[in-house]
């Protein structure tokens, strides 16, 4: 089966967060930047291991400059069998959609795999919007997928629980926690990585709807108040008279 | 032009989240000096209820299939279309993500999810303040198109019930059959889902296996809570990965969190710092956790949470 992974590039997660331009633009300055863990550990690794049983191959797809070549060789280094670049910035959710659902007219895949989110923007668009303008189903926030027949079985998150849908191929799967485990890529594989193709292809014409015009840190805690461990009814009272919380 | 919310329900009755879109939706609509138009999909016994919390209009679409992105989303559109609402808004909860993103690209809108605050209005902009990097900082957007799609955070909006109940118009429809066949529901009962809870109790390493989580249990159970971890826990399946509460899990806002045992690493705090109240429990006073806390007790967990469990049981009677 052919499968589709659409990875972003996002800042590693203990990067520092900063801003520049007026606190208009992120500062990249010295940040290491990583494949968002939701699609490197979920959805990639899924995708390999479907590959690995059933045959067929994995491509994985980023939209972005040269300098994310970086995170697509990790991605073939970790087990996917090439790789396609949009060459465009990626601005806004609906514009990366564009580019990948203008990338799916020309090449047909059974699954498409997105991280449920980024761990920048924390958005969850780009997998629906890519469904809708592909006119595929959309299945969100996916914990578990295995294959039967020209069908998936996937288990969806819900409020408090789990809904196991039947969904038939091809169609647009969104991962969460619990869809795969985190694989490190060994010597082999980043030495064979050097060898898969990665394409560069031109990215589309695309319209910005939405722009950032400010960015904030979040307020400093005042400091913390400490509570004697004896005396845990001081905490209590706390928590009810001074926090109001229970 | 007007503002179309969905109001999503479980069993029949609507969600708290719904209700938070609904306000939130009403406040928007009082800046823009618009209607605010609530939408219920199915059966829903207290649809009428939306009026109270600013709801000018509340329509149902009678609907007895399951839930599926394609259905919701052809109702949405066809229903903002059908009302002339350029604006509509959404709870960020689970099904509000499923419909989001293909909403958005439907309508080709301007998209925003993760929204924290009512908007401002500038010359038919909107400006919509979304936390971004996991909770590690906020940024404002500018959205520039004639249609808008926004989504909430669920627990960042607090809602009021001062208005009054209207009559709900029910509405009629042609949908699309649902292109995902559910095959069964599992679900906890009466069980919050982690994003949308108030109280949240977590556990890190500190605790050090899973036969010790029963003290964490019962001041989850005397506070009415829900279970969190760190991630190496749910790593080491001490804990199911559906409680992983960080960076790379679950990202949450309760009003109260009490940490136990737990550190506190960056890819953690960024998961919760944006919780109003943050209690640590940890033995080591050097644990970075401390820094990030309202309140913070230097102890052996398994001394202090038993004596925590006991004086909130007194209070509580």
């Amino acid at each position: 089966m052919e499968i589709l992974v659409c990875i972003s590039k996002t800042p590693d997660t203990t990067a520092k967060i900063g801003f520049v331009d007026d606190n208009t633009k992120y500062d990249e300055q010295g940040v290491q930047f990583i494949m968002n863990p939701f699609d490197e550990f979920y959805a990639l690794v899924r995708a390999i291991e479907l590959k690995e049983s059933l045959g067929g191959n994995v491509t994985v797809l980023n939209v972005g400059p040269a300098a994310n070549d970086i995170i697509i060789r990790k991605a073939l280094a970790i087990g996917a069998d090439k790789a396609v670049r949009i060459d465009a910035e990626p601005k806004t959710a609906l514009s990366v959609a564009h580019q990948i659902s203008s990338f799916l007219k020309d090449n047909s895949f059974d699954l498409i795999f997105f991280g449920k989110e980024t761990i920048d923007y924390n958005g969850s668009e780009v997998g629906g919007m890519v469904a809708e303008l592909a006119g595929l189903p959309f299945i969100s926030n996916a914990s578990q997928l295995e294959m039967d027949g020209t069908s998936a079985l996937i288990n969806r998150d819900i409020e408090g629980g789990v809904e196991k849908l039947k969904v038939s191929l091809p169609c647009v799967v969104a991962a969460s926690k619990g869809m795969a485990e985190q694989r490190i890529p060994n010597m082999r594989g980043i030495m064979m990585a050097k060898k898969k193709p990665l394409d560069v292809v031109a990215g589309v014409a695309t319209e910005d709807l939405v722009e950032i015009t400010n960015y904030e840190l979040p307020k400093e805690k005042q400091g913390v108040k400490l509570v004697d461990p004896e005396n845990m009814d001081e905490l209590v009272r706390l928590l009810s008279e001074e926090a109001k919380i229970i | 032009m007007n503002i179309l919310v969905f109001a999503d329900h479980l069993n029949g009755k609507l969600k708290k989240n719904a209700f938070e879109a609904v306000y939130y939706a009403s406040q928007t609509a009082k800046k823009l000096a618009v209607n605010c138009i609530a939408v219920t999909v199915g059966n829903v016994e207290n649809s009428k209820d939306l009026g109270k919390c600013g709801a000018s209009r509340v329509i149902n679409v009678p609907y007895t299939g399951n839930f599926s992105t394609n259905v919701y989303v052809a109702i949405l559109a066809e229903l903002a279309d059908k009302t002339g609402s350029d604006v509509i808004i959404l709870s960020g909860d689970l099904n509000g993500k499923a419909i989001h993103g293909s909403l958005a690209a439907r309508l080709n809108a301007g998209s925003i999810a993760g929204v924290i605050e009512v908007p401002e209005a500038d010359n038919g902009d909107l400006i919509v303040k979304k936390g971004v990097f996991s909770g590690k900082a906020f940024a404002d957007h500018k959205i520039h198109s004639a249609k808008k799609v926004i989504s909430i955070v669920p627990n960042a909006i607090s809602f009021e019930l001062g208005g009054a109940e209207v009559e709900v118009e029910t509405m009629e429809i042609s949908c699309p059959a649902p292109n995902v066949e559910v095959l069964s529901v599992e679900r906890v009962e009466g069980k919050v889902p982690l994003p949308e809870a108030e109280i949240v109790v977590s556990g890190g390493r500190g605790l050090k296996g899973p036969e010790n989580w029963g003290i964490l249990e019962e001041l989850g159970q005397i506070l009415g809570g829900e279970m969190a971890c760190s991630r190496p826990v749910s790593d080491v399946d001490w804990r199911p990965h559906s409680e992983h509460v960080g960076q790379t899990g679950i990202v949450i806002r309760p009003n109260l969190y009490i940490a136990v045992g737990i550190s506190g690493a960056i890819q953690h705090l960024a998961g919760v710092n944006n919780s109003k109240v943050i209690v640590v429990i940890n033995k080591d006073p050097e644990a970075p956790f401390f820094k990030a806390a309202d309140y913070g007790v230097v102890g052996d967990l398994f001394e202090v949470v038993p004596r925590l469990n006991e004086a909130l049981r007194k209070y509580k009677s």
